[in-house]
């Protein structure tokens, strides 16, 4: 007897969707086995790591907080993903978005203005938006790969934050941590939970996210991206542009990971510090595959990962496992994930032994 | 126009058939494509396929072939039970198959292509060679060093003949050979399939052309939704009676009505020149060409010999450095891309309908969506109106009589013949002031294909002026009001069809109609 994996005649709908489930089983049970290697209980592990994080309504309202950047990134990236543009750099977006925002809250920081938080959020999109625009000109205009582009721009985002934390920007009375001043009340998202950390941001991300889904599955030109994406012949055919699809692509994945940042920035941190990178742009492109590039998907993808980030940290503090087990369960997801999408297209067949 | 050759000996050598096939069923979700079917392929038989678009052949030849694997039924292959693995592993049983949709690889050249397809690593620069040879040898030019992305779909069907041939089968699958074959190099395939034949070669053929499979075939197959409906011996039929047998009538003629000589000029080629970007590529020269309201003009000619470059331009999928060139109802459109042509009233039918016409992994009605958005007004202030889409698929589909699982279906699930009706439907149905066509009919079934000849022709008689690219001459005749050819680039004079001939046209097609520049300039593919 053999197993052998044979290509499906047609691309299975059902396993679309089963895969990201059967991903996640097999990241629990890949964490089980984690838990007993490093010696800890398994069942102690899963309980600490899975349940302890959403054991209240303080729990819950981390989780969602948590999910708030993953969700503005992975829908905006989503758009980008289903024309083929391959925006890997929301991470740099990310930070640019915070950069702008937080440089209208200092510049503002005696303002006490209703209008301050608005111009924030746009701060935020267009300075994602603007480091987007760079990969985006270099494809249109060079044929240059966004996929290197963008990611090297995340290095750069990096840097130039942290040029402005620990030098312009620097908080004169901050004891000399690369950090900016605390931005002034009018600069803070409102809270939704008395007694939590959930702002505003989630309501953001969630109007986003129908946007996000009337855009791709009812709009025209959410159809004309999908068919660049599909058919590059076709599109050209019927006139679709293949420029602005690279635009549009770049500029959404650059615009919401630019708000992603102004919301953290003006939520939890309130203030910039040269630690505002927090891989959420990366995390996100795991998100927006287990979501299957479906505002729905994503919504859901994003609770598991900022579930993942909340039970890595208690498994530090409970189990003092390190903390690179999140990044090790966020590693096993896109892994199992991937391993179980090869059965969309293929299938596993037995063969008597010949 | 062609003469019934004599047939070759039908009794072919007896002993161990090569192929045979034993109740070959295969179930799709939404249809029963192959129902219990028996075949049987004797060493050196040149057997035909016939049936109605949507019949199951392809889907027949594709089991054999080892692309998909029939829900029941056996595989004998020269008297050995076999399970059809792969193509991989026809080709090593050996299997050849030309595909209906082609399966060649669009970013390697020909050489490297037809490499592919061979056991081992070759010596590409041996293999060049080889290809040269055999295409010269068969009366299939190809330039082995282009890439296949630049070829038109008449190149790329030569390049899937030799490709094949260079394998040396002994079981040769052709499906649809020689739709966009021109009649000289399918007067040289068939002396090469009977070549291969005499040697042994058994050959599986399926065409939609009946004089051709009259002409060639020993034996023929019918089949209809996916039964076998009945056999016979092609030299002993009349192209009418093979007809009767496939669709169960007698075929509808097609009534042309008086040739009209045209109201307003609505499609105007004003010196039309442009460069092709492909090394390899046709340069288009100084074309001039006006097409009426009311009018059907037909452009014939060797595939390779700027056709395509010359979609191109009027399309709008390569727009030009400049307006005038191109007019569409008087509205210089020579740098506008292809929606806004559309919208200034031009319809298109590209000659590859799968990839092009249509996206292979999305529903017939997104598919209406891709062109009918406006025209159709399946839009509501930039929202999919899901309604109007749904009901204008349905519409063409019950129209055109495509046979598949609704507008629901995937277009890639559909045979060829019917997404070639689907599109020609979704076209003709936003009534468009100027149509252009290429291939109207390719791969579609002879019922089918009169019925797409008389939608056009009712479309010229409400007026809209259209223009066909085609390289079968008979179907040109049949339609045209005035014909033209294009060889090298350059086009000839148009001339009624009623005072011109086949024979004329095809002095014409090697680029030699009077007052053609420079007439030592012959076509390079002639
Ligand atoms: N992958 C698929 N999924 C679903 N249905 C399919 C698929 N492939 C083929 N079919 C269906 O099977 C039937 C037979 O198709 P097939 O391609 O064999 O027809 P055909 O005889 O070759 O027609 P044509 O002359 O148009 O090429 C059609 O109804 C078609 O819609
Ligand atoms: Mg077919």
């Amino acid at each position: 007897m053999l197993l052998k994996l044979e290509a499906r005649p047609e691309p299975s709908k059902l396993m679309a969707y089963l895969s990201p489930l059967l991903a996640v089983a097999l990241t629990l049970i890949g964490g089980l086995m984690v838990f007993s290697a490093l010696g800890t209980d398994p069942l102690e592990g899963f309980r600490v790591f899975f349940l302890n994080p959403v054991k209240d309504t303080y729990g819950i309202s981390e989780l969602l907080l948590k999910a708030t950047p993953l969700m503005l990134c992975a829908v905006g990236l989503a758009v980008g993903f289903r024309a083929n543009v391959w925006n890997i750099g929301a991470e740099g977006q990310y930070v640019m978005g915070a950069v702008a925002a937080s440089g209208l809250a200092l510049y503002f920081i005696d303002s006490e203005s209703a209008m301050v938080l608005p111009a924030m959020v746009l701060a935020g999109a267009i300075g994602g938006a603007l480091w987007a625009a760079i990969p985006a000109f270099l494809r249109t205009r060079f044929n240059a790969n966004e996929i290197l582009t963008s990611l090297m721009l995340v290095y750069i985002a990096q840097l130039a934050v942290s040029w402005l934390a620990h030098g312009p920007w620097k908080d004169p009375e901050g004891f000399n941590f690369p950090q900016t001043k605390m931005f002034a009340d009018s600069a803070l998202l409102p809270m939704l939970i008395e007694g939590t950390r959930l702002n505003f941001a989630f309501v953001i991300a969630l109007g986003l996210l129908t946007v996000g889904y009337v855009f791709m599955q009812r709009s025209f030109l959410g159809f004309q991206m999908r068919v660049a994406g599909q058919a590059d012949a076709a599109a050209r055919y019927a006139g679709f542009s293949a420029t602005r699809t690279i635009w549009i692509g770049m500029l959404a994945g650059g615009a919401t990971a630019g708000i992603a940042g102004m919301a953290e920035v003006s939520g939890p941190m309130g203030q910039l510090t040269e630690h505002v990178s927090n891989n959420y742009g990366f995390a996100a492109i795991i998100v927006a595959f287990i979501g299957r590039l479906n505002p729905v998907g994503i919504f859901f993808g994003s609770l598991l990962m900022a579930l993942l980030y909340l039970g890595g940290e208690q498994a530090q503090q409970y189990l003092n496992l390190p903390s690179s087990i999140s990044k090790v369960f966020q590693g096993m997801l896109l892994f199992f994930l991937l391993g179980a999408d090869v059965f969309i297209h293929y299938r596993l067949r037995l063969k008597g032994g010949k | 126009m062609t003469n019934p050759t004599p047939q070759p000996p039908s009794a072919a050598p007896h002993g161990t058939p090569r192929l045979t096939l034993r109740g070959i069923r295969k179930v799709y979700p939404s249809v029963v494509a192959n129902d219990g079917i028996d075949l049987t392929v004797q060493p050196g038989e040149i057997h035909a396929v016939l049936g109605e678009n949507g019949a199951g052949k392809s889907t027949l030849m594709k089991i054999i072939y080892g692309v998909t694997r029939q829900t029941e039924g056996e595989i004998e292959w020269e008297g050995k039970t076999v399970e059809v693995e792969s193509p991989a592993h026809a080709r090593s049983l050996g299997i050849g198959m030309v595909f209906q949709h082609f399966s060649l690889f669009e970013t390697l050249n020909v050489t490297q292509n037809v490499a592919l397809a061979l056991p081992g690593k070759p010596d590409l620069r041996a293999l060049a060679k080889q290809i040269e040879e055999v295409s010269q040898r068969y009366g299939l030019p190809v330039d082995p060093r282009r890439m296949v992305h630049a070829l038109s779909v008449g190149e790329r069907q030569r390049v899937e003949i030799i490709r094949c041939l260079l394998q040396n089968p002994r079981l040769l699958i052709m499906d649809e050979p020689t739709s966009v074959l021109t009649p000289q190099a399918v007067r040289k395939l068939f002396e090469t399939l009977r070549q291969l034949a005499a040697e042994g070669c058994s050959i599986l053929y399926i065409s939609h052309k009946l004089d051709e499979i009259q002409e060639l075939c020993h034996t023929a197959t019918v089949l209809r939704a996916g039964k076998v409906t009945g056999s016979c011996t092609p030299s002993q039929e009349t192209p009418a009676s093979m007809a009767r047998l496939m669709i169960g009538k007698d075929l509808p003629v097609c009534e042309h009505g008086a040739a009209s000589a045209g109201g307003e000029v609505r499609l105007r080629l004003a010196g039309l020149s442009h460069a092709s970007e492909d090394p390899f590529g046709t340069d288009l020269k100084d074309i001039h060409l006006d097409v009426r309201s009311g009018e059907i003009v037909g452009i014939a000619g060797v595939s390779g010999n700027g056709q395509q470059e010359l979609l191109y331009a009027i399309s709008g999928e390569e727009p030009l450095a400049e307006k005038f060139p191109v007019q569409i109802c008087g509205i210089e459109a020579g740098r506008m891309p292809p929606d806004q042509r559309r919208s200034a009233g031009m319809g298109f039918v590209p000659e590859e309908r799968l990839g092009r016409g249509a996206v292979p992994r999305m529903s017939l009605a997104e598919n209406a969506l891709l062109t009918a958005h406006t025209g159709a007004g399946l839009l509501r202030s930039g929202l999919i109106n899901f309604g109007a889409m749904e009901k204008f698929s349905t519409e063409c589909i019950a129209a055109y009589n495509v046979k598949c699982g609704g507008p629901g279906a995937e277009a890639k699930s559909l045979s060829g013949g019917n997404l070639q009706k689907y599109i020609m439907g979704r076209e003709i149905m936003q009534a468009p002031k100027v149509l252009v066509v290429a291939q109207p009919t390719w791969g579609v079934d002879v019922g089918a294909a009169a019925f797409i000849r008389q939608s056009l022709i009712e479309l010229r008689n409400r007026g809209t002026a259209i223009l066909v690219i085609s390289e079968e001459l008979d179907e040109l005749f049949e339609i045209s009001d005035r014909i033209a050819v294009i060889a090298n680039g350059r086009l000839s004079p148009t001339k009624p069809a009623a005072e011109t001939n086949v024979e004329e046209i095809g002095v014409w097609m090697s680029g030699m109609w009077p007052g053609a520049a420079g007439v030592e300039e012959v076509s390079h593919a002639a």
